[in-house]
């Protein structure tokens, strides 16, 4: 029997551009997300998932014109996240094309903040992110601000307390895979996703199909946040640097450079060969 | 040009029908105002929420009563996700409450269980449409194909009592609900036409040329 599976490319935008870390530091700049975010539309995406990366240290979130152009040619679920605070921020961009917010630092900062906008925006618009670090001692931590600061919550209580509080979904993050293309945490995901009835989202370490393919089949898992691969694959194809909005790091995408670890590969064909292993997407 | 109202009663992913409807060539209007309803060639349900509190705000403006009397005098209604729920008789969403009555029939949960397997809820995630063998013909769904996904978000599904009314359904696993309904000039889709790349807009195309 198929196994159905939300593929979403990840576009963690810093200003005008898209950008890519490694455990969500370190970023480089890659380019105008409208043009990654065209053509992950075309070849098949389920989702987009927008992250504002520096949108929590400054408290705001700056995407909502670039959202509001873009769901002009994009049919498909948009999910923004980034330094949302309050039910007036969740209602200003969910008023300007997205259909979802994912929220990390301010739940964690006040859970209350999850019921009340899953009251009055709908759960399935509540994503909650939790970004995991696991511990020397085999626990995982939840953190928050791209990662930078410590909660001391526990990942897999927090994920279940979300869910109460009336979350429609959970992506969570494994930060210190993000980046890196050493593979999903399969044993952090999988937990997860059978702890909880909301659809979980995986993120953070997939560096080809075969990580994909192995968490489908060794989790629950419901959807895959996918940033590296298909970005890297893009860079190589077109040239994505906007002249005028080259500001930030932008050596690793002028050299031309890929990432050793990271197999890319477009999403077109990722969709392909998953379905081999009876895992289908979004057809095309 | 069509004149399409989208009704706005605070509910619902507006902006994102509204560019999908604009995408297939008409300008609609997004308005709470009964007059301009009635004026409309074609109206437009959204919605996305629990069913009561739905409920409750088209009662609270009466517009409730301007899409029973409009789509009684046979004018195209679209109720789009929880909009298609909202066009039948009663809801058990989080007790039980009475919605339009346009197409007789009730709102019910996904079972916890089926045939076996767990249905977690909310299902979210693209769906094939199965269309029902004597609705081929059916201007609403023309051009569209057995592969053709949508894109639903959803815990509780319509369920009419005149299972004719079902022009294309889907299976969750092994689960079959009804993703189309029409009752002459009202329909409904359960999924989110807006959301569901270049299939949904075909499906909108289709309901505009139908007006």
């Amino acid at each position: 029997m198929n196994r159905f599976i939300r593929l979403i490319p990840r576009l963690d935008i810093k200003g005008p551009n898209l950008v890519k870390g490694i455990q969500l530091e370190g970023l480089r700049v890659l380019g105008n997300p409208d043009l990654f975010a065209k053509e992950y539309y075309r070849a098949g995406a389920c989702e987009l998932f927008y992250m504002d990366v520096v949108a929590s240290l400054y408290e705001r979130n700056s995407l909502v014109s670039m959202i509001s152009n873009i769901a002009q040619d994009i049919f498909i679920p948009i999910t923004v996240g980034g330094g949302l605070r309050s039910l007036e921020d969740i209602q200003k961009v969910l008023n300007n094309g997205a259909d979802k917010v994912a929220l990390n630092t301010a739940v964690i900062r006040r859970p209350q903040l999850i019921s009340e906008a899953s009251n009055k925006f709908g759960s399935s618009t509540i994503v909650v992110c939790i970004e995991a670090i696991r511990q020397p001692d085999g626990k995982y931590l939840a953190f928050i601000d791209n990662g930078r600061e410590h909660t001391g919550v526990d990942v897999f209580q927090w994920a279940k307390e979300a869910e109460n509080l009336g979350a429609g979904e959970i992506v969570i993050t494994a930060v210190d895979r993000e980046g890196s293309g050493s593979g999903f945490d399969v044993e952090l995901v999988g937990r997860v996703s059978d702890l909880v009835k909301v659809p979980v989202v995986a993120h953070g370490g997939a560096s080809s199909v075969d990580d994909i393919v192995q968490l489908v089949q060794q989790t629950n898992v419901n959807g895959v946040a996918v940033a590296s691969i298909f970005h890297y694959d893009l860079i190589t194809k077109i040239n994505t640097l906007q002249q005028t909005k080259s500001e930030g790091n932008t050596r690793f995408l002028q050299e031309n450079r890929a990432f050793q670890k990271i197999k890319p590969v477009s999403l077109s064909a990722v969709v392909e060969e998953l379905k081999k292993y009876n895992i289908v997407c979004r057809s095309v | 040009m069509k004149k399409i109202a989208i009704v706005d009663y605070g509910l619902g992913n507006i902006f994102s029908i509204k560019q999908a409807l604009k995408n297939c060539g008409v300008e609609p209007l997004v308005t709470e105002s009964a007059r301009e309803i009635s004026q409309s060639d074609g109206i437009l349900l959204p919605g996305v929420g629990a069913f009561n509190e739905a409920m409750k705000r088209l009662k609270s403006t009466q517009l409730d009563q301007v899409l029973i009397e409009q789509s009684q005098k046979g004018k195209p209604l679209l109720g789009v996700c929880l909009g298609l729920q909202l066009l039948f008789s009663k809801s058990h969403e989080f007790g039980e409450h009475l919605g339009l009555g346009l197409i007789e029939g009730e709102v019910i949960k996904f079972p916890e269980t089926f045939a076996g397997a767990k249905l977690n809820t909310p299902f979210i995630g693209w769906n094939k449409l199965h269309i029902n063998a004597s609705q081929l013909d059916n201007p609403l769904i023309k051009g569209l194909t057995e592969t053709d996904k949508f894109y639903f978000v959803h815990s509780y599904h319509a369920k009419p009592y005149d299972e004719t009314c079902v022009i294309a359904s889907c299976n969750y696993l092994e689960y079959n609900y009804p993703a189309i309904v029409q009752k002459n000039n009202i329909c409904g889709i359960q999924g989110h036409p807006e959301k569901s790349a270049e299939q949904g807009l075909l499906f909108y195309k289709n309901w505009l040329n139908s007006i």
